[in-house]
């Protein structure tokens, strides 16, 4: 952590193009929301290049830590790139620390953005806690396109929503979740996933929350036969591609489960490819209810809308 | 005019000879910490570099272990990749073509089950243009059981360094492990068996468990321990070798971040150093070292790194 030294921010060091760039970048907001932490950095270069799914990794200097630490980028704005994060870990502890006018060290973009689909659908994106930061931005993007955005965003408690006011006024509806009953449904985002898909005649579903979360809505758009992007999360040493650390196992064109990066071939992944039975994540207790038949809707699948 | 100017960067000489493969310069990459040089090509131009080392790979496709595949530690980290790779034939198709494409001097690491395996693999590359050498991997810790690691012993690794030494056309370097009682008896066995050089060193075999949950941190429940926390016992093993066997070329490797890591193991007797660990945390650091250690050598007045090697000063 040092004072700006210059006035013109830094764009970082990489090539020409959309690739990624590295540098040190001034922090110029950081502030406590809800549960949780948002920290703005001027970072033209990584603004000009992000779209909505891609990651920064940020410098955490807390003692004898090497490895940078992965964040889903939640807007760019003027010039800045903020993350919300989440206090949980020797990382995020520094990172709290940080003040406005320190440097920061970041890489980004990184990974793949979500994929806009090439047809008009109305698109549900479905939060689970922070994972609502970079949804607000894909529903900028979405509307852009011509597309009704609904949403549901659910977490363990009402102080753990992220963006509640920000996703009445991003979404055409919204219905919100917590485990406790704080607020909204009492229940899990899977339970009202069903009833929110067939009232806004939903034809895609963008998830970004824990892997339990992210697993469930997964398997339940599959069985709605509603086309599903997921923005995984799992362990990562580097973030650009090098250490293989951080796989996810998806099923590949040749019918094998193939282990893919997340920071390279992800984090966005096509819900229904991810092989979740190869995977690590469990779900909890099932409530939703398995005896409905679903109806044979000719909803657009991931290969009509992205392929 | 007498005064004495310090030596112009530009005119340092750092480049190193590697059993007779002549590097710009002695940056390399450690195997595993730079996939094929694609990604990191993404942030700059990989042919500064003075070979790039390239992840293992296997006859076969390999997936590898299952996640949680890394942990970080104090200084350091663990990790359990299970050496995923997509096979020899498609690395060759696919990456060897590509860093073809970069005129770096590729070093080609090779890991297998068995003697045979190892000797398929490097069947493969024979004849195969961009191929400077091969690393050949003895020593990776997260295999199917200890018997698989062939460097803790010097009868399993004479008999694969024998059979890649039978069909290589390039140098090759034994990767070793320093999870062994005398690394310097190994790093023997592996020369006499005709290794033209070797790697030191590979991951030590380390665990970590979640006090909450009481399982292991990595899935693979033993992982192999990287980054500076690791960086003396290379620094150890490095110098306990080349004392040992002061004209056999070593790739140093194990923790090195810095300019000054690069020096204290070119002293030791490094002829080339591969970056790891480092990369995960900036992927510019080989690029910076290279610069770095040009200036470091240039203010010191000293013309080439060669002439530093296995320059360690006795206390007396």
């Amino acid at each position: 952590m040092t004072v700006a030294p210059r006035q013109r921010p830094s764009q970082g060091e990489g090539r020409a193009g959309d690739g990624p760039l590295s540098g040190s970048f001034e922090v110029v907001e950081h502030r406590v929301e809800g549960a949780y932490r948002v920290l703005s950095v001027s970072a033209p270069g990584i603004a000009a290049r992000a779209r909505a799914g891609q990651f920064v990794e940020v410098g955490v200097k807390a003692p004898a830590t090497l490895l940078n630490r992965p964040f889903s980028i939640a807007a760019v704005d003027g010039g800045t790139v903020t993350v919300v994060y989440d206090v949980h870990g020797a990382g995020t502890e520094w990172l709290r620390h940080v003040e406005v006018h320190d440097m920061l060290d970041m890489i980004g973009p990184l990974g793949t953005p979500f994929p806009i689909p090439n047809q008009r659908v109305n698109a549900l994106l479905v939060a689970g806690g922070y994972g609502a930061a970079p949804l607000f931005w894909l529903a900028e993007e979405l509307k852009a396109a011509g597309m009704r955005v609904d949403m549901i965003n659910g977490a363990a408690t009402k102080e753990r929503l992220h963006g509640v006011i920000e996703s009445k006024r991003q979404s055409s509806s919204v219905a919100f979740t917590t485990d406790d009953g704080s607020f909204g449904t009492h229940g899990r985002v899977t339970d009202v996933l069903e009833e929110r898909v067939e009232a806004t005649g939903t034809g895609v579903v963008y998830a970004v929350g824990p892997m339990g979360m992210l697993r469930a809505v997964a398997e339940e758009c599959e069985r709605l036969e509603v086309a599903c992007q997921v923005s995984v999360e799992e362990l990562m040493a580097c973030g650009v591609g090098v250490c293989w650390t951080c796989v996810v196992p998806v099923h590949g064109e040749d019918g094998a489960v193939h282990h893919r990066r997340s920071c390279l071939d992800g984090p966005v992944f096509d819900g229904a490819a991810i092989a979740w039975n190869d995977s690590r994540w469990t779900v909890g207790p099932s409530v939703v209810p398995e005896d409905e038949e679903p109806e044979p809707a000719a909803r657009p699948t991931n290969r009509d809308l992205f392929g | 005019m007498t005064d004495v100017t310090s030596l112009r960067p530009g005119d340092v000489d750092l480049s190193v000879d590697l059993a007779g493969v002549t590097l710009a310069n002695p940056i390399t990459t450690a195997s595993g910490c730079f996939a094929s040089g694609a990604e990191i090509d993404r942030f700059f131009d990989i042919g500064e570099l003075g070979a790039i080392v390239a992840k293992s790979i296997t006859v076969e496709r390999r997936e590898g272990l299952a996640p949680p595949r890394m942990h970080e530690t104090p200084s350091g980290m663990l990790n359990a990749i299970g050496l995923q790779n997509p096979g020899a034939d498609a690395w060759i198709d696919n990456d060897l073509q590509w860093l073809q494409g970069k005129n770096v001097p590729v070093i080609v690491s090779i890991a297998g089950k068995s003697v045979e395996e190892f000797r398929t693999v490097a069947e493969k590359l024979v004849g195969k243009g961009g191929v400077a050498a091969i690393e050949v991997n003895l020593s990776c810790p997260n295999v199917e059981h200890r018997g698989l690691v062939f460097a803790c012993q010097p009868g399993p690794s004479e008999a694969v360094i024998k059979a890649v030494k039978e069909v290589a056309d390039v140098p090759i370097f034994g990767k070793l492990t320093p999870d062994v009682t005398d690394i310097a008896e190994i790093a023997r066995a592996v020369v006499d068996a005709g290794a033209d050089g070797l790697s030191l060193i590979n991951t030590t075999l380390g665990m970590a468990v979640d006090p909450e949950t009481g399982r292991p941190r990595i899935r693979n429940t033993f992982g192999g321990m990287s980054g500076p926390a690791i960086r003396p016992m290379a620094v150890r093993a490095i110098h306990q070798v080349h004392q040992a066997r002061p004209e056999v070329p070593i790739i140093g490797m194990g923790g090195v971040r810095t300019v000054e890591d690069v020096v204290e193991f070119v002293r030791v007797g490094a002829s080339a150093v591969a970056i790891g660990t480092a990369n995960f945390a900036d992927p510019l650091v080989t690029k910076r070292l290279v610069e770095g250690l040009r200036e470091w050598l240039a203010v010191r007045d000293i013309p080439t790194i060669a002439e530093l090697r296995g320059t360690v000063q006795p206390w007396t």
